[in-house]
């Protein structure tokens, strides 16, 4: 049998535990990583939703902002995961620290406060059947660069995207049962495994 | 948004406290604090005229917060900002949604407007989050609409031994519906004075349906981290951090705890010198009268 992948969930705040199950179902080895050192021997990370001016500074705080950076392995961020993993958040928190890893410049709370919150339908590349898709106070890709792939969009803007081996999300795939986005980040993560090797 | 989009369901409600869960809630009364907090780490804000312990002090009917405090505030961060509105009124919680505030907080700690019902939070696309001390009280307000449950403690007393009482009373009585075979569960359900659909789900699931955070009488680090091991999804501060010396650090302090709630070298560093804590009340001396923890029905 297959050794299963070791995944790190970034568990500083947010949703975790949801990305966690999700990786379960799927067969992965899970590992938590609240310090650097548990970075340690993962094949990939997942950042999670939560507020990223909260997991932003805490990773600052405990170093973990520069152990991410200097992580090879592949990454996958969900909303507060894809504001942090962008190069620029376009409506400026006051110098809100960012990893700054993939060219995606993101707006924070996008769609508008809680009120305006939803679910929909999305079409996504690669995918035949649509993604049921659940959006939290979530930001949207303003602008991508070059080696940015589009994956998904909604209302006019770039919801799923991935460039190298990372893959972002606006939406929270781990709050539904529908596994693809997941296994879609697997898959990326064995890629970048094969390039590593 | 885009077409065929549906807004205020559920999963839409409950998950905006997933993506709290592992965070601290902050009171605060105005925009100079709501940054402090932002600035410390806090997943939330809620915004209020008076912090628990001012409306212990000063007495009178506490309300829900002016409009132009609270979009001051929503102004000031990027963070989520909640409200409270009083239990019942269901006008305040219309107003709070007006104002599109992220949570609104149906709560005791404001003075009841309704001694007999609850707000229908059903009615709301804006989620509620309401307090509870027992799994019948948590269930009871699951099942007229709200998304998240807070344990109460005792508000503005700085104790944290009701916050204690509350968890070990929800997350025990849960423990025990897991035991109990189904025909047990009707009676039980008849007990616990809720919803027979929703003991069955926690029977089976062994957890609340909606994210659990614990309230009223966290003061330290060592608070918060206890909530945590206790089963707490987050934390809500409330005098806590702005009644106590240098507020910023104690909120830092809070906020690392809440995260590193199981490592105890962090807890003992994040602990040190951070000046005084905010005096309190032991809730043994308080009269029933003055006690909050039994608003709410």
């Amino acid at each position: 049998m297959e050794k299963p992948l070791r995944i790190g969930v970034l568990a500083l705040q947010g949703d975790f535990r949801e990305h966690a199950a999700m990786l379960r179902r799927l067969d992965a080895a899970v590992v938590e990583v609240r310090l650097p050192g548990q970075l340690d021997g993962l094949d990939g990370l997942i950042i999670p939703g939560g507020e990223s001016t909260t997991i932003g500074k805490l990773a600052a705080m405990y170093g973990l902002d520069d152990a991410i950076r200097a992580f090879r392995g592949a990454i996958f961020g969900t909303c507060a995961g894809l504001i942090l993993l962008a190069r620029e958040a376009v409506d400026g928190t006051h110098g809100q620290p960012l990893l700054g890893l993939v060219d995606i410049a993101v707006r924070r709370n996008a769609f508008g406060r809680q009120v305006a919150s939803f679910e929909a339908d999305l079409e996504v590349e690669g995918e035949p059947e649509p993604v049921h898709a659940v959006f939290i106070r979530a930001p949207w890709v303003e602008s991508a660069g070059p080696g940015v792939q589009v994956l998904a969009e909604a209302a006019g803007h770039a919801v799923l995207a991935r460039e190298g081996r990372y893959l972002v999300a606006a939406f929270h795939p781990e709050l539904t049962g529908d596994t693809r986005i997941h296994e879609q980040f697997l898959d990326l993560v064995r890629e970048e495994q094969g390039v590593r090797a | 948004m885009p077409a065929m989009a549906e807004i205020g369901t559920m999963r839409v409600k409950s998950g905006l406290a997933e993506m709290l869960k592992g965070g601290v809630i902050m009171d605060v009364v105005n925009a100079d604090q709501a940054k402090i907090a932002e600035e410390a780490g806090a997943c939330a804000v809620m915004a209020l005229e008076r912090v628990p312990a001012d409306i212990r002090v000063q007495g009178g009917v506490a309300r829900m917060s002016d409009p132009d405090m609270i979009k001051g505030i929503q102004a000031a961060v990027t963070i989520p900002v909640m409200a409270k509105c009083r239990i019942g009124h269901f006008a305040e919680a219309q107003i709070l949604q007006a104002l599109e505030v992220d949570y609104i907080d149906e709560s005791e700690v404001l003075t009841p407007a309704d001694l007999e019902n609850h707000v229908d939070k059903w009615k709301y696309t804006v989620p509620f989050v309401c307090g509870a001390t027992n799994l019948g009280e948590a269930l009871r307000r699951l099942g007229e609409g709200a998304a998240m449950i807070r344990t109460k403690g005792e508000a503005g007393t700085g104790d944290i031994v009701n916050a204690v009482t509350h968890m070990r009373s929800v997350f025990g009585t849960i423990r025990r519906l897991g035991s109990m075979v189904e025909e047990e569960l009707y009676s039980e359900a008849k007990r616990l004075q809720a919803p027979y659909e929703l003991v069955k789900w926690v029977a089976e699931n062994g957890r609340l349906p909606v994210v659990t955070f614990t309230a009223g009488g966290i003061a330290t680090p060592a608070d918060a981290a206890l909530c945590m091991q206790l089963g707490a999804d987050g934390v809500f501060v409330g005098s806590g951090i702005f009644k106590a010396g240098n507020p910023a650090q104690r909120a830092r302090a809070i906020v690392e705890a809440t995260t590193h709630f199981n490592d105890p070298e962090i807890l003992a560093r994040v602990s040190a010198g951070l000046g005084e804590a905010m005096v309190g009340i032991s809730t043994a001396s308080l009269k029933p009268e003055q006690l909050l923890e039994t608003r709410g029905w």
